[in-house]
């Protein structure tokens, strides 16, 4: 049972929370010029990291507000949480210098 | 024979307890387990074993145990599978033993040992793949014949608890290593938690006559428990399993809270057993370690048992397990047995694989004349149903057998092949274990989460070891949380030599081992050296394949005196070590855990909320049968008397048609939504247009998920300018809520507009029928019905039986129908007072089940029955409401190909020939008579169905494949009973075409 930090509400057992996939996906602006495969990419494809994963957060149980969370999937390490909005705080600044592709946060 | 000491032991002897033990009565004391009362009364065979049958004894004094296992108590709180050697006696307790026909005596079963060599590992698979049909006819026979204890077959009576604890330091373990770690920890002010399995705190303390701070241990393990308990902030929990090393050092414990005690003596209210989910800053392990047994023929004799075990049930409990013992080692730990038994009065010889007998503990044993065969082995154990002698060898150096063989008569072997750390709880936390050679077993590496091991479970280690050991983890784990070192020293014993360990994973016999008798290697699931002969043999070379492959380590005690000597041995024959062969892996739990302790008061009534409108207790009171819906209980029908559901369906229905329905539909989700943005987001959730929509109008929706696919629907209402009112099923408004906040948040966060779920704060009453009007005038008189003044789909305000409503005139009936809404704490009077105004016109409640018929017969969808996730609008004949200039979510997947494909399966209505017969819903669909050819190609299926009462015949919704393009064609529909049904594809609006009743 993890253990997640909420940055409105502070430190909250996972079963706090509700998990919402990967996070910074932006919906593509254009989508009549899409193709159907660019339009599957966004709809179906996730990454699926053995390793930091850039993913979203609802504390569903608490003040039910999205967050951003970069979490290891093997170690299960919280590296970093930060609100939507916000830019990545210094701990996953290096991670997305990396990782970076028109994401929003 | 097995007697009690006169003297000595931890027991209570003014204590008396008498308990049943396979339909004998017999006495034992408090303090006693059932293993340690049993063989105080020189009750040796116990069990049969699962597979042989062959009689079992008790092996261990602890939760190691694979053979006595009984089914403990009766009824409802009877337990499967309890390990005698943890049983605290209690008066009145009673335990039969498992699996053994007609008992452990004889058990007719037995007959599987004769033909033993035909029921090796995986001789299923060999025999049963030839024929399946003798598969069938064996099934039931071995199914009977396997298993161990049963599952209770009443309800369960006791409660169980679950709490949460925080904490800065969770020990596991209260041995000598948990206790020193303890001592460390409390004293700096930290928040401690020492949690232990056994009935008592101290572990092998309560065995030991070691002196620990100049003081015996018992006297030690007093007092310090005593300080312990003194300190403000340490939890002491005995009688508690650190069962699972979870995520971010969250642990889970199972405490047992009263079946160590006389039933009924327990505090009101104390439940039988309590979780303890503990996120501790710190985690020190003292789990300690398990003797390994030795591996011979014939080393599951009752009477053969672990060294260790004989010393604790002389020491801790006064039982003496035998009069004239020989002990088989390989190390040197095993002589503490040897020096119990001798004080105890018994016969003692020891029988040392070792050629070179070394350590302080053979040293004393030699001292008191107990005599020691070096360099030789036990090749063989025999007796009838009991040990009676042994066969003895010279063993080798280089591992060979000398020719010469003794027999020695005896009536109890104390046997040990080393022990191996507890390191189940380590793995778990997801670190890798190391081997260590000089112990020849698996230790703890590099740890993973916050947490060390400390003890005889980090590495062997002797007594004087064990007490700096947990010192030093606790003084560490205690500082890591933020607290200063501690002051004093760890407890102070004379340190021993350990001396050296042999490894012996098979012990070597004249005759080969597929010819030998039996060498045990897991004794609950009845594998044996040769098992792991015959998986190696046949191509199984990691260890992984050959436990699956012969079932080794599989059972309730998960190989706990097994794992270890099975991976020797198939080391040993693929010529490898044993790390090569592979690591153990652990998983929760480390002992079986109750469901009733998982479920905790989730039970019953809690299992999950109950949702009930305000108008709940008058549909009760009207003898409505009730539907879940969700977590909702929704009226289904009012039955009169007499009436079955058919009848009081074909009744509500035709009441709606004809006069004039009450439907209670405060369920339905109810989202408000307020803001200059509201516009926005409607047009981007919904497939329609919204932007024009006026105050005071209704409109339907959809609700796609971006691939396009249909997940809810309902009407919206504008309320005011910037105020509109969201309705969605009752089983999606948290779905619904939870999806448009997302968006809202994560994607358009500068959007203005807010959202408040409001589900529970209306309650709406639908009145439907042509004389619904009439009913209401009635009881509403600032409201204008006109159909000019208040058209269909639109809204007002007013006052219903002087209650401020909010009305809307929606239909999913199909007939004229109005929804009024109150606030919910008014919702009974106003539901009354609609009861009463239509009294004169035949009002009459319908539930959900008329309400289903009642749109089928409009072709209306229910999101949920009619859709999968998989239908998109233009699926559902539903294509005009999809906008064709805005984007929304979902749009962009509509013009997918697959999406827009022409034979989807699409949403039509079905007339069967027979206009009598109701398909089954889910019923398949096909083009011609099934008649048993597979495959037998499915256009789709039925969604809805039912006999409709204004109609007088059955109608359908369903599913088919181009359906919208086949109106008018032929399909089939075949049943389960083998006939096959003749339905047309229609149209799903079935009633009033042209929607003339609605419109009234």
């Amino acid at each position: 049972m993890l253990l997640i930090e909420c940055p409105y509400c502070g430190v909250r057992a996972e079963t706090e929370f509700s998990f919402g996939g990967e996070g910074g996906i932006a919906r593509p602006l254009d989508t009549e010029t899409m193709t159907d495969e660019q339009w599957g990419d966004y709809v179906f494809m996730r990454k699926n990291p053995k390793g930091l994963h850039h993913e979203q957060w609802n504390h569903a149980t608490g003040c039910r507000r999205w967050f951003n969370v970069l979490r290891d999937t093997v170690s299960y390490r919280i590296v970093a949480v930060w609100k939507v909005g916000e830019a990545p705080p210094p701990a996953a600044q290096a991670w997305f210098e990396k990782n970076r592709q028109g994401e929003k946060a | 024979m097995s007697k009690r000491l006169d003297s000595g032991g931890r027991i209570d002897r003014s204590q008396r307890i008498r308990f049943r033990f396979n339909g004998k009565s017999y006495e034992g004391f408090a303090g006693d387990t059932l293993a340690s009362a049993l063989l105080a009364q020189g009750v040796r065979l116990v069990a049969r074993s699962w597979k042989y049958h062959r009689p079992r004894g008790i092996l261990s004094a602890g939760v190691e145990e694979p053979n006595a296992l009984v089914q403990l108590f009766e009824g409802g709180r009877t337990v499967p599978n309890a390990r005698m050697t943890e049983v605290a006696l209690v008066p009145g307790l009673t335990a039969r033993p498992i699996h053994a026909e007609p008992g452990i005596e004889f058990d007719w079963r037995a007959v599987n040992n004769r033909f033993s060599r035909f029921l090796p590992a995986g001789f299923y698979y060999k025999t049963f793949m030839a024929s399946q049909k003798a598969w069938h006819f064996f099934e039931h026979h071995i199914r009977k014949a396997s298993g161990l204890g049963e599952s209770p077959t009443e309800a369960d009576p006791d409660r169980y608890e679950r709490r949460f604890e925080h904490c800065d330091v969770l020990i596991a373990g209260a041995g000598l290593s948990g206790l020193s770690a303890a001592l460390a920890a409390a004293r700096s002010g930290a928040r401690v938690v020492l949690a232990d399995e056994q009935n008592e705190m101290g572990g092998w303390l309560l065995s030991s006559d070691a002196t620990i701070d100049g003081a015996p241990a018992a006297q030690w393990l007093q007092d310090t428990l005593a300080a312990l308990r003194a300190l403000p902030d340490v939890r002491l929990l005995p009688r508690t399993t650190v069962f699972g090393y979870q995520d971010h050092n969250l642990l889970t414990l199972a405490e047992r809270c009263t079946d160590h005690l006389a039933p009924g003596s327990a505090p009101a209210q104390t439940p039988r057993e309590r979780l303890w989910k503990v996120r501790a800053k710190q985690v020190v392990l003292a789990t300690g370690a398990h003797e390994r047994p030795l591996v011979f023929a014939n080393n599951d004799l009752p009477g053969v048992m672990l060294a260790s075990a004989v010393t604790t049930y002389i020491r801790r409990y006064a039982v003496l397990p035998g009069q004239k013992a020989v002990v088989f080692t390989n190390n040197d730990m095993a002589y503490d047995a040897a020096v119990a038994l001798h004080k105890a009065g018994a016969q003692v010889q020891v029988v040392d694989a070792r050629s070179e007998v070394t350590g302080d503990l053979s040293a004393r044993a030699r001292s008191l004349g107990i005599p020691v065969m070096a360099g030789h082995v036990v090749v063989q154990a025999d007796g009838s149903g009991s040990v009676t002698s042994v066969q003895v060898q010279a063993f080798q150096p280089d591992g060979q057998l000398g020719q010469a063989s003794t027999r020695l008569a005896c009536d109890l072997l104390a046997v040990s092949g080393g022990f191996s750390p507890v390191i189940h709880l380590y793995c778990q936390s997801g670190a890798k274990p190391v081997w260590h050679e000089p112990g020849a077993c698996f230790v703890p590496g590099a740890p993973f989460q916050a947490e060390r091991s400390a003890g005889a479970c980090r590495t062997p280690m002797n007594m004087a070891s064990c007490a700096q050991d947990g010192w030093r983890a606790g003084a560490e784990a205690v500082q890591q949380a933020g607290f200063p070192a501690p002051g004093g020293a760890a407890p102070q014993l004379l340190a021993i030599e350990t001396g050296s360990l042999r490894p012996l994973w098979e012990v070597p016999h004249p005759v080969a081992t597929s010819r030998a008798p039996k060498k045990f290697v897991d004794f609950q699931n009845d594998v044996a050296a040769s098992d792991i002969h015959l998986a190696v043999r046949e191509g199984f070379e990691s260890i992984e394949h050959v436990k699956r492959y012969t079932a080794m380590g599989f059972g309730t005690d998960q190989g706990k005196t097994s794992n270890i000597n099975g991976m020797g041995i198939a080391a040993q024959l693929l010529g490898k070590r044993i790390p090569e062969v592979g690591t153990t892996t652990f998983r929760p739990n480390y002992t079986p855990v109750t469901f009733g302790l998982l479920a905790g008061g989730e039970l019953g009534d809690l299992f999950d909320p109950i949702r009930t409108t305000a108008i709940h207790d008058w549909h009760a009171a009207q003898g409505a049968l009730f539907e879940d819906v969700g977590q909702w209980k929704r009226p289904w029908y009012y039955p009169k008397p007499g009436e079955d559901l058919h009848a009081a369906v074909h009744r509500e229905c035709l009441a709606v048609r004809h006069a004039v329905g009450t439907l209670d539909a405060s369920t339905l989700g109810k989202i408000d939504i307020q803001g200059p943005d509201a516009a926005v987001l409607l047009n981007w959730m919904y497939t329609n247009a919204w932007s024009k929509l006026e105050v005071g109008k209704c409109r339907y929706g959809l609700m796609l998920d971006e691939n396009g696919m249909v997940f809810d629907d309902g009407v919206t209402v504008r309320l005011g300018e910037h105020h509109y009112l969201m309705h969605t099923t009752s089983g999606g408004a948290a779905r619904v809520l939870s999806w448009l906040e997302r968006w809202l948040q994560t994607e358009w966060p500068h959007l203005k507009v807010y959202l408040t779920s409001v589900t529970d704060h209306w309650a709406t009453t639908v009145v439907a029928g042509p004389k619904a009007r009439a009913v209401l005038e009635k009881i509403c008189s600032d409201v204008n019905f006109d159909e000019a003044a208040f058209p269909f789909m639109s809204y007002r305000e007013g006052t219903v039986a002087g209650v401020g409503a909010r009305i809307m005139r929606i239909s999913f009936s199909g007939e004229l129908s109005y929804e009024v809404n109150v606030p919910a704490s008014q919702g009974l009077a106003v539901w009354e007072a609609i009861q009463a105004a239509g009294a004169e016109f035949g009002i009459t409640p319908y539930g959900t089940e008329s309400m289903h018929v009642l749109r089928a017969e409009k072709g209306y969808i229910i999101v949920g029955q009619d859709t999968d996730g998989s239908m998109s609008p233009v699926d559902l004949g539903l294509g005009g409401m999809v906008a064709k200039t805005k984007d929304f979510l979902g749009k962009r997947s509509l013009s997918r190909s697959d999406t827009a494909r022409t034979d989807r399966k699409q949403l039509v209505g079905l007339l069967t020939k027979d206009p009598q017969l109701v398909l089954p819903e889910g019923a398949q669909i096909t083009d011609t008579e099934f008649k048993g050819q597979t495959p037998h190609p499915m256009l789709g299926h039925v969604t809805s169905s039912y006999m409709s009462p204004i109609l007088g015949h059955s109608i359908a919704m369903a599913v088919v494949k181009g359906g919208h393009h086949r109106m008018g064609e032929t399909v089939v529909v075949p049943l389960r009973d083998g006939r096959n049904v003749t339905a047309t594809i229609c149209s799903p609006v079935f009633f009033d075409p042209k929607s003339e009743r609605q419109h009234a």
